[in-house]
C-alpha cells in the first residue's frame, strides 16, 4: 500500500484519506482485495474479501490494481538491503526475516536497533511492523499480530505468545474455522489442552500446516533455522579515464586481466561477459559475448569483444568502462597431460566462441538427432553453446549426401507406369534416366503430419552422364488425398 | 612403343598413364581445391569427405547462402559418423573469414568450406592466407566450388571432380552400384597432374579410394568398367 501510494503520488492525486482504498488482484472467482489503507482498515475490510462485495457495502470505496510481481520484487531488494543489519536475511511472501542473533550490541541493543530500524524503513516511505523474539515462528507472530516494537525474551516467549489468536499461525482456513469450533481460539488454550488428541486428530496434516508442529517451532522446542540467500556475487572490471575517449580497443587488455584475475582468485570462469561504455553524454551501450566453456583467459576475453566492437556507438567519448562476468561457473585450475602440448577441446571452445560471437548463435550448430520417418526431420541444428554434438544415428537404407530443404519439383517429360520417369526436367535441364533402384517407401507419421499428408516412394536414379538424384513421388494415384501425384527431387548422391 | 607395330599388343595404360599414382594423403595439411565438372554433382563433395582424415575431432564445415541453395545442404545420415560442426553464412567473406578461423586451431580435423560461383573476395590473397594458415597448423583445408569457379588459387592442389556412371550393382543390373567419380589434378605441387577414375574401395566406415589412370585418348574411358574390375 505504501509503494502503491509513492508511485501513484508522483503521477496524480492521491484519494483523500478519509476514503478506503483497496488494491485489487484476480482472484479465482473475479477481483478480490489483496491490500487495505487505513481508513479501510478502519471500516472493516478483510484481505480476500471479494471486491465486488466490499464495493457493494462500501460504495465510496477506490479500487486500484495491484502489483504482486512489483511488490516482490521490492521486498526481495528490502531483504539485500536490510543486510546492513545483519548478513541473514530472507524476505518472505509478505514481510522480511533477519537473524540479528550476535548483531545488536553493534546498533547499541535491541531496543535502538528496531528504532533505527523502524526509522529508516520510514525514511524510504514504509511502514515497518517490527518485533524481536528468540524464534523464527515467534517473532513472525509478534509481527502481525503482537504490539508495534515489542521485544520479547526467551524464557517468557509462551506467555507473550498465549493471547494472540491461532491464526497467527499462519494457518488455512479451514484449520482456524476447525480449531475456532473446538473452543480453541488463542494459542494459550491450544497449548494447555491434551497433546496426544490433537496431534491424533492432526496426523494427516503436512508439516508446515500443523498448528502444533507450528507452536513447537514457535516456542522453540523444534529446529527451525534460517536459510538466506548468499550475496549476489559481481565480478566487474572498471576503466575510469581521465577524459572522454573513443575508442576502447587499447583498454580492453587491462580490463580482461582485471577480470581475470578476479574470478581466479574465486576459481571461477566466465560464461557470459558483458562490455559496457559510460558516455558523457550520460547514455550508455554495452556488447554481450558468451563462451562455451567457463573460461578465464583474458588473452581470450580481449578477442571475443574486439569482434563485437564493431557498430558500438561512443558519441562524444566515454569516461568510464567497465567488463562485467554476468554468468560464471566453478573453473578450477587443471592439466590433462604432461607433455605440455595445446588442449585440442580448449583449442575448439575458444574457437566456437569467437565463431559464435561473430556470426551469432544460431549460425553454428551441432547436429542433433530425432526419431523419424520424414527424412528432412531427422537431423536438426542447435546452437553449439546450448549442448554437445550427437553421434550419427544409422539409417538402414543409402541416404544422399546433400539434400535439398525443401525438396524441388521436376517435370515429368516422359513418365512410365512403374518406377521413376524416364525423362524429366529439374532446374531447366532435362535428364534422361539410365538406372534406377527403388521404391523406398516412407509413410507419414501420422502422430505427427496433418491429415492428408501423402506418402512418398523414393527411387534413386542416375542419369545418362552418371549423376545421382534422390526423387520422389509425392502419394500414389487414386489414393484420394490430391490430385495426380507429383515428383520432387530431394538429394543428390555422391 | 610406336604406333606402327601393327599387330602387336598395346598396353595403353602403362604408357600413357601417369607414374606416380597421387593417393592424396589424408594427413596432409594443405589447402586444396575440388571444382565441380557438372552442376548439381555431389561428386566434388562426396571425394573430399573419402579424403578427409578419420578422427574423433570435428570437422568444420562453412557453407555459404548461394552454395546452399544451388547444392543443397550436407546430409548427416550420409557422413558415416562423422562429426560435422555446421557454419551457415550468407557471404563469401564470412566463409572465408570463418575457414581462416578454423584453419588456425589445430583441435579440429579438417576444414571444409564451399562457396558458390566466383565472389571478389576470393582472390588469389585470400586462397594464399588459407594455405599458410593450414599449412602452419597442420589442419588440411578444402575449398569445394561451384558454378563458373575457374580462377587464380593458391592452392596447392586443384582437383576437378566430376561423376561416371557407376559401377554395376551386385545383385540388380537395372539399378545404381559403387560412385565411380572422375578426379582431375590440373594443379599440383610437386607433383605431374593427371586424370584418374577414382572409386571407394572402403567398406562400413572407412574410406580408401582406389585410383586408376585414365589416358587422355578416350579408348581407357570407353571400357573403364571392366578395368575397375580388372585392376580394383
Amino acid at each position: 500500500m505504501d509503494r502503491w501510494r509513492r508511485i501513484t503520488a508522483q503521477q496524480r492525486t492521491l484519494p483523500d484519506d478519509a476514503v478506503p482504498v483497496v488494491l485489487s488482484m484476480q482472484g479465482t472467482h473475479g477481483p478480490v482485495v489483496y491490500a487495505v489503507n487505513a481508513a479501510g482498515l478502519a471500516r472493516g475490510i478483510c484481505v480476500d474479501a471479494r471486491v465486488v462485495d466490499v464495493q457493494a457495502i462500501h460504495p465510496d470505496m477506490h479500487v486500484e490494481r495491484g502489483d504482486q510481481n512489483g511488490d516482490r520484487a521490492l521486498l526481495d531488494r528490502l531483504a539485500m538491503w536490510a543486510r546492513r543489519w545483519c548478513p541473514w536475511t530472507v524476505a518472505e511472501a509478505d514481510g522480511m526475516l533477519m537473524d540479528v542473533r550476535g548483531a545488536a550490541h553493534l546498533f547499541g541493543g535491541e531496543v535502538q536497533m528496531l528504532r533505527d530500524m523502524h526509522d529508516r524503513f520510514a525514511m524510504q516511505g514504509l511502514r515497518a511492523r517490527l518485533a524481536l523474539a528468540p524464534t523464527r515462528g515467534a517473532a513472525q507472530m509478534l509481527a502481525r499480530f503482537g504490539a508495534q516494537g515489542v521485544i520479547c525474551g526467551t524464557e517468557d516467549v509462551a506467555q507473550v505468545l498465549a493471547p494472540l489468536s491461532v491464526a497467527a499461525l499462519r494457518l488455512p482456513s479451514d484449520t482456524v474455522r476447525l480449531l475456532d469450533r473446538l473452543g480453541l481460539k488463542t494459542i494459550g488454550a491450544l497449548e494447555s489442552v491434551p497433546r496426544v488428541g490433537l496431534m491424533r486428530r492432526f496426523s494427516g496434516v503436512v508439516e508446515d500446516l500443523n498448528p502444533l508442529l507450528l507452536l513447537d517451532r514457535a516456542l522453540g522446542r523444534s529446529a527451525d533455522p534460517l536459510d538466506a540467500p548468499s550475496d549476489v556475487q559481481i565480478w566487474r572490471a572498471y576503466a575510469r579515464m581521465a577524459e572522454p575517449v573513443i575508442d576502447p580497443i587499447p583498454w580492453l587488455e587491462g580490463l580482461a586481466e582485471d577480470l581475470a584475475m578476479q574470478l581466479a582468485t574465486a576459481e571461477q570462469g566466465a560464461r557470459r561477459l558483458r562490455l559496457t561504455i559510460y558516455r558523457v553524454d550520460g547514455e550508455w551501450r554495452f556488447r554481450d559475448v558468451s563462451t562455451a566453456s567457463a573460461s578465464r583467459d583474458p588473452a581470450h576475453f580481449v578477442r571475443l569483444v574486439t569482434g563485437k566492437l564493431e557498430g558500438i556507438d561512443p558519441g562524444f567519448g566515454f569516461d568510464l568502462m567497465t567488463l562485467e562476468a554476468l554468468t560464471a561457473e566453478p573453473l578450477s585450475l587443471h592439466q590433462d597431460q604432461l607433455g605440455g602440448a595445446r588442449d585440442a577441446s580448449a583449442d575448439i571452445a575458444a574457437l566456437l566462441d569467437r565463431l559464435t560471437a561473430k556470426l551469432g548463435p544460431s549460425k553454428v550448430t551441432w547436429a542433433v538427432w530425432l526419431q523419424s520417418h520424414k527424412p528432412e526431420r531427422v537431423e536438426r541444428g542447435v546452437p553449439v553453446l546450448a549442448g554437445g554434438g550427437q553421434t550419427v544415428a544409422e539409417v538402414a537404407h543409402e541416404r544422399p549426401l546433400r539434400m535439398f530443404d525443401p525438396p524441388e519439383e521436376i517435370a515429368v517429360l516422359y513418365a512410365v507406369p512403374e518406377g521413376p520417369p524416364a525423362r524429366f526436367r529439374w532446374r531447366r535441364v532435362a535428364f534422361l534416366m539410365a538406372r534406377f533402384e527403388g521404391p523406398e517407401r516412407i509413410a507419414p507419421e501420422w502422430w505427427r503430419d496433418r491429415a492428408g499428408t501423402r506418402l512418398r516412394d523414393y527411387y534413386k536414379v542416375e542419369v545418362t552422364d552418371g549423376r545421382r538424384f534422390w526423387l520422389f513421388r509425392e502419394g500414389i494415384v487414386g489414393d484420394a488425398r490430391g490430385g495426380a501425384p507429383r515428383w520432387f527431387v530431394h538429394g543428390v548422391f555422391g | 612403343m610406336s604406333d606402327s607395330s601393327l599387330g602387336q599388343l598395346v598396353r595403353l595404360g602403362e604408357q600413357r598413364g601417369v607414374v606416380d599414382v597421387p593417393a592424396p594423403d589424408a594427413a596432409q595439411a594443405v589447402l586444396k581445391d575440388a571444382l565441380s565438372v557438372q552442376p548439381f554433382d555431389a561428386a566434388a563433395t562426396a571425394f573430399v569427405l573419402a579424403c578427409l582424415p578419420r578422427s574423433k575431432a570435428p570437422v568444420l564445415w562453412v557453407q555459404d547462402r548461394a552454395s546452399r541453395l544451388e547444392n543443397g545442404r550436407v546430409y548427416g545420415p550420409a557422413l558415416k559418423g562423422l562429426k560435422l560442426l555446421r557454419v551457415d553464412v550468407s557471404h563469401a567473406r564470412d566463409v572465408l573469414w570463418a575457414m581462416e578461423e578454423g584453419a588456425a586451431c589445430a583441435g579440429l580435423s579438417a576444414v571444409v568450406g564451399e562457396v558458390h560461383g566466383a565472389p571478389p573476395v576470393l582472390d588469389f590473397t585470400a586462397t594464399k592466407r588459407l594455405a599458410m594458415r593450414s599449412e602452419a597448423s597442420g589442419v588440411p583445408v578444402w575449398l569445394i566450388r561451384s558454378g563458373a569457379a575457374e580462377g587464380l588459387s593458391a592452392a596447392r592442389e586443384r582437383w576437378r571432380i566430376g561423376s561416371l556412371p557407376s559401377a554395376e550393382h551386385p545383385y540388380n543390373v537395372a539399378a545404381p552400384g559403387a560412385p565411380i567419380w572422375e578426379a582431375e589434378l590440373f594443379r599440383a605441387r610437386g607433383r605431374s597432374p593427371g586424370v584418374w577414375s577414382v572409386s571407394n574401395e572402403g567398406r562400413g566406415r572407412t574410406n580408401s579410394l582406389c585410383f586408376l589412370p585414365r589416358s587422355g585418348d578416350g579408348s581407357m574411358e570407353a571400357d573403364h568398367g571392366a578395368a575397375t574390375h580388372a585392376t580394383g
